[in-house]
């Protein structure tokens, strides 16, 4: 094999990041210009971002944002970890490709149409559209993509870990939260995380099922650009970016090391 | 590595052992039956119409091939699986219905299923813990067991950080702890090399003695089931071929399936010529015109197809024929030799192209052994070496 990179590879791959990450870098860079042109560099500050804490509809916008994407992940790990286990758990129950299909089309739904169908769901049943509306409808997207991830930790488990608890006299309720739980943990982490990301920066089923009254951050800094870009918006937008950044690289972390110490074990057990 | 077991009861042990068949008596009351048990996986069978008794404190080992049903059996009597039909009871009351955590038995599982978020210590008392035990009384037991296994070091340990063997005494304090009626045993040595598991083999059956217990062991190993069990119960295809003890398992078996299964065998094909009380003659397919007489009562008639087995320790390999005429003795050709150390393996070729193995043990320190390839040699067996089998 050949040692290094050809031109053409590292020629490649400085295209590919910059095409990626240009953008981003230039936002977070402009996020910290004196002057109010957006594109012009007038020497470092950090000016905007006293101005970001001091915009009251922003912050207003951030705080409805958290809390929906808090209640999302919650209810969507409970129920996507739920959906994971019956998937791996109950064998071919009646109807079990229809829970499957349903519980993953969300993963390839055009955003559109699941923002439009929510929606005119929420308009037939009469609920007052705001906060709630806009959670549910979280709820309902991020849910397939905690059951994956819950579900790839379930194929790998050793049933007879659950066996010995039972044979032990433990009952099954039990068993799940003692044994059951506790190993595939990291999973339901990286689980809730996920969907903690996905509700925060989602903008299209946020604006399609909200209502009067609740307006996420992402909805927020869309109608404010609309009027004209800011550095006030470079700045709440490099703020999000660090969030999801440490989260994802926190996940990323966390499965690497998992992943790292199940081989560990089993190399162990092998030597033993 | 000591057995942890007291002077006291070793000396006793050899009198147990030499004693204990209550197999053999008829008022003895079985701990365990199995009654007419079938389980069904959809299509397939599992486990047919099957009936076994095991009486208390009997090391009972369940042996036979992998889908033989052998650990679906098992699974039963822990309550994983229940029967299709047929009961199983537990010291006289019907297991089928009871889930696994009402169930006095234990199981120690093929893959250890140590509970990875959990110190040595916990894992030990977590069955203590189930049943509420109070606290004093928990860590007496888990000292205990400790003490039994020999891990008192290894206590605060996480399952990871030991060694295989380790792991395998933790799983087996662990199913020991609570106590339990029946201890289940699945391909509990599986996973550990040769010497290990060997004297882990002892170290159970000074185990199940000293704490007096029923121990029922699921295992594809010979060695390891004639080594532990009192009884052994050879299986097939969902069915009991011949259950017993393992002497007369080997030097007894039923069948043709029996034999081959359980330690090496020649297994030669042959014709009854006369049968009388205690005694076969057969003309043997390969050599026909020798005559074998097997010392046996057989049900087979003058005429029919049947099987002679014949184990290569008891057949010898000798360059001369043998003195005394009452012994079988067949000519043939040295076709392979198999050094051993202990044991030379010989196969001979016989005249019509069926090869035997025969067992010499290498009694004195020469490289240069006096049977060698190609060689001319008598094989010869004495009457009561051989067992006819009719099927």
């Amino acid at each position: 094999m050949r040692k290094g990179l050809s031109w053409f590879n590292v020629t490649s791959i400085a295209l590919g990041f910059a095409f990626l990450y240009i953008p981003i870098v230039l936002l977070v860079i402009y996020s910290f210009n004196a002057s109010r042109m957006v594109t012009v560099w007038a020497g470092f500050s950090t000016h905007w971002y006293w101005q970001l804490f001091q915009n009251q509809q922003l912050l207003d916008a951030a705080w409805v944002t958290l809390r929906v994407a808090f209640l999302t992940a919650t209810v969507a790990t409970v129920l996507g970890t739920l959906a994971a286990i019956t998937l791996t758990r109950y064998g071919r129950f009646t109807g079990r490709t229809l829970f499957s299909g349903m519980v993953y089309a969300p993963l390839v739904m055009p955003e559109v149409i699941t923002g439009l169908s929510l929606l005119l769901l929420f308009v037939a049943v009469d609920i007052d559209r705001g906060f709630w509306t806009i959670t549910l409808a979280h709820i309902t997207f991020t849910l397939c993509f905690v059951s994956v991830v819950v579900q790839s930790r379930l194929v790998t488990f050793d049933r007879s870990l659950e066996e010995a608890a039972l044979d032990l006299g433990c009952t099954p309720f039990r068993t799940f939260f003692v044994i059951t739980l506790p190993i595939i943990l990291p999973a339901v982490i990286s689980g809730w995380m996920l969907a903690f990301t996905l509700s925060l920066d989602d903008l299209v089923i946020a604006s399609f099922t909200t209502g009067p009254g609740a307006t996420t951050l992402p909805m927020r800094i869309y109608s404010q650009v609309r009027l004209g870009v800011t550095p006030e918006i470079n700045a709440a937008c490099t703020i999000l970016i660090a969030i999801v950044t440490v989260v994802v690289i926190f996940v990323s972390i966390m499965t690497k090391r998992q992943e790292i110490e199940r081989q560990k074990a089993e190399r162990l057990a092998a030597a033993g | 590595m000591s057995t942890g077991v007291t002077e006291k009861t070793q000396k006793t042990i050899g009198g147990i052992r030499r004693t204990f068949a209550p197999w053999n008596d008829p008022q003895a009351v079985p701990l365990i039956r199995y009654k007419n048990v079938t389980k069904r996986f959809g299509e397939f069978v599992a486990v047919d119409n099957l009936s076994l008794d095991i009486y208390e404190r009997e090391f009972f080992a369940l042996l036979g091939p992998s889908g033989c049903g052998k650990t679906t059996l098992m699974r039963m009597l822990a309550g994983f699986e229940d029967p299709t039909e047929g009961q199983i009871t537990l010291a006289g009351q019907d297991l089928v219905g009871t889930p696994p955590y009402k169930r006095q038995t234990n199981m120690m599982f093929q893959s250890y299923a140590l509970f990875p978020h959990m110190t040595v210590w916990d894992n030990i008392a977590f069955g203590l813990k189930q049943d509420r035990m109070e606290k004093g009384a928990i860590d007496a037991r888990v000292e205990e067991m400790l003490k039994l296994v020999k891990l008192e070091k290894f206590a605060k340990r996480k399952p990871h950080q030991l060694s295989g063997g380790q792991r395998q005494r933790v799983a087996l304090a662990r199913s020991l702890a609570k106590r339990p009626k029946v201890l289940l045993l699945d391909e509990p040595l599986g996973a550990l090399d040769k010497k290990l598991r060997e004297e882990t083999q002892f170290e159970l059956m000074d185990i199940q003695m000293e704490l007096g217990m029923t121990f029922l062991i699921v295992t594809h190993d010979q060695e390891e089931a004639m080594t532990v069990a009192d009884r052994i119960a050879v299986m097939n295809h969902g069915k009991l071929v011949q259950v017993d003890q393992p002497a007369v398992i080997y030097e007894h078996p039923n069948s043709r399936y029996v034999a081959d299964f359980v330690g090496d065998v020649n297994i030669l094909d042959a014709t009854v010529e006369t049968v009388e009380p205690g005694m076969v003659t057969l003309r043997p397919v390969a050599a026909p015109e020798r005559r074998f007489r097997i010392a046996q009562d057989c049900a087979a008639k003058p005429g029919d197809t049947v099987a002679i087995a014949l184990r290569p320790e008891k057949m010898r390999v000798e360059l001369d024929p043998p003195a005394d005429t009452n012994v079988n003795c067949v000519q043939g050709e040295i076709w392979d030799i198999g050094y051993l150390g202990d044991l030379s393996i010989y196969h001979v070729e016989l005249p019509g192209g069926v090869r035997v193995k025969a067992a010499k043990p290498n009694l004195t320190r020469m490289v240069e052994r006096p049977i060698t390839w190609d060689d001319k040699v008598y094989v010869y067996f004495s009457p009561d070496a051989g067992v006819v089998l009719t099927s």
